[in-house]
């Protein structure tokens, strides 16, 4: 069962209160971390309305996601991938010329410092439920036209509908994926478009209907534009 | 022996029961309002940045000439199954059949069910 952080917790770790030296990290994850960041897999057994609840995203397989040096620098200076938030319709305001995204109800993330992200870092990349996943994985990282990945993106497959392939370009209620290829393992990104749902069922990216070499084009296209990324 | 029948069911009931069903405007919540928005009116926040716009679904007429047979295709097989944009992904693969129509019911409610 996830535990439920409080507000003023999350506060005192945004002050930069130091983690429990003594306790164990696992421990300090839990309770830090846990109020809004699954780190157990039963949301999956929950209906899908669930995912309107979550106020991060699920962690559980975070060693199977993300790079680990990307999550060392990103948990010591935060900052948002999501424009609308981790479930959009919870942060969006009705307006005269549509929907827009109301920041103000948006939470930071609070930073830690070099050692404690140390620590939450190495302990995320042992969460790692779905090797399999990974091991079945055959994406080799290899190259694509700009113009050609850009039209991939966009116009053949309609990722940009809800994600950014450059700053303030494309949809806003996915992350933001010029920054993917830093944030992300290979092998993940490549698993995950083909089949998101295998890893999040209540994701709310479509399961498409993308061939192994489609989806190895668009994770070449990520890694074109996140490389020229600083 | 019937009693000890009716328990083993209602034990097999307990264990296989399926967690709460979620309601079409749950689903939609979930998985439409970015871009058909949080009004239905296809204006969602995702919607600026589109070279097409996506459907309003609070518009009767438009609405009326679907049929739920349509409707459950575009989608279970996204907007390119119809002729349509592929901004529309498909979401037979996130969601069951009994889904889907929950989220048909959910637009007829939002076009033609008006106070």
């Amino acid at each position: 069962m996830k535990l439920r952080l409080t507000l003023g917790a999350a506060a005192v770790l945004a002050a930069g209160v130091p983690l429990a030296a003594h306790a164990d990290v696992a421990g300090d994850v839990k309770q830090q971390c846990g109020s809004c960041h699954a780190l157990d897999h039963d949301y999956a057994k929950a209906p899908t309305h669930e995912r309107a609840d979550r106020k991060g995203p699920p962690l559980d397989y975070a060693g199977n996601k993300f790079r680990r040096e990307w999550l060392y620098s990103w948990l010591q200076n935060p900052v948002r991938l999501r424009p609308a938030g981790v479930f959009p319709p919870a942060h969006v305001k009705p307006s005269a010329d549509g929907d827009v995204v109301d920041t103000a109800t948006l939470a930071e993330h609070p930073a830690l410092d070099a050692a404690q992200a140390g620590k939450v870092a190495d302990y995320l990349m042992t969460l790692t439920p779905f090797d399999t996943l990974i091991k079945a994985e055959t994406y080799q990282p290899g190259t694509i036209a700009q113009r050609m990945g850009q039209m991939n993106f966009g116009k053949f497959k309609g990722c940009d509908g809800c994600h950014q392939d450059a700053p303030g370009k494309g949809g806003v209620s996915g992350p933001e994926l010029y920054t993917a290829w830093q944030r992300l393992q290979p092998a993940f990104i490549s698993a995950y478009i083909a089949q998101p749902a295998a890893w999040d069922p209540h994701t709310m990216m479509p399961v498409g209907d993308a061939n192994t070499a489609a989806v190895h084009k668009l994770a070449n296209y990520l890694k074109l534009i996140g490389e020229k990324q600083p | 022996m019937k009693t000890l029948l009716l328990a083993a069911t209602l034990s097999l009931a307990s264990v296989t029961a399926p967690a709460a069903s979620d309601s079409g405007k749950q689903l939609y919540s979930v998985y439409c309002t970015q871009c058909h928005g949080v009004a239905g009116n296809g204006k969602g926040i995702n919607a600026a940045q589109m070279a097409v716009q996506p459907r309003d679904h609070t518009d009767t007429k438009e609405m009326s000439a679907r049929t739920d047979e349509e409707l459950f295709k575009v989608i279970e097989h996204g907007g390119k199954s119809i002729n349509k944009s592929v901004l529309m992904p498909p979401w037979g693969g996130n969601l069951k059949d009994d889904e889907i129509h929950a989220l048909v019911g959910y637009l007829r409610a939002l076009c033609c069910q008006k106070d």
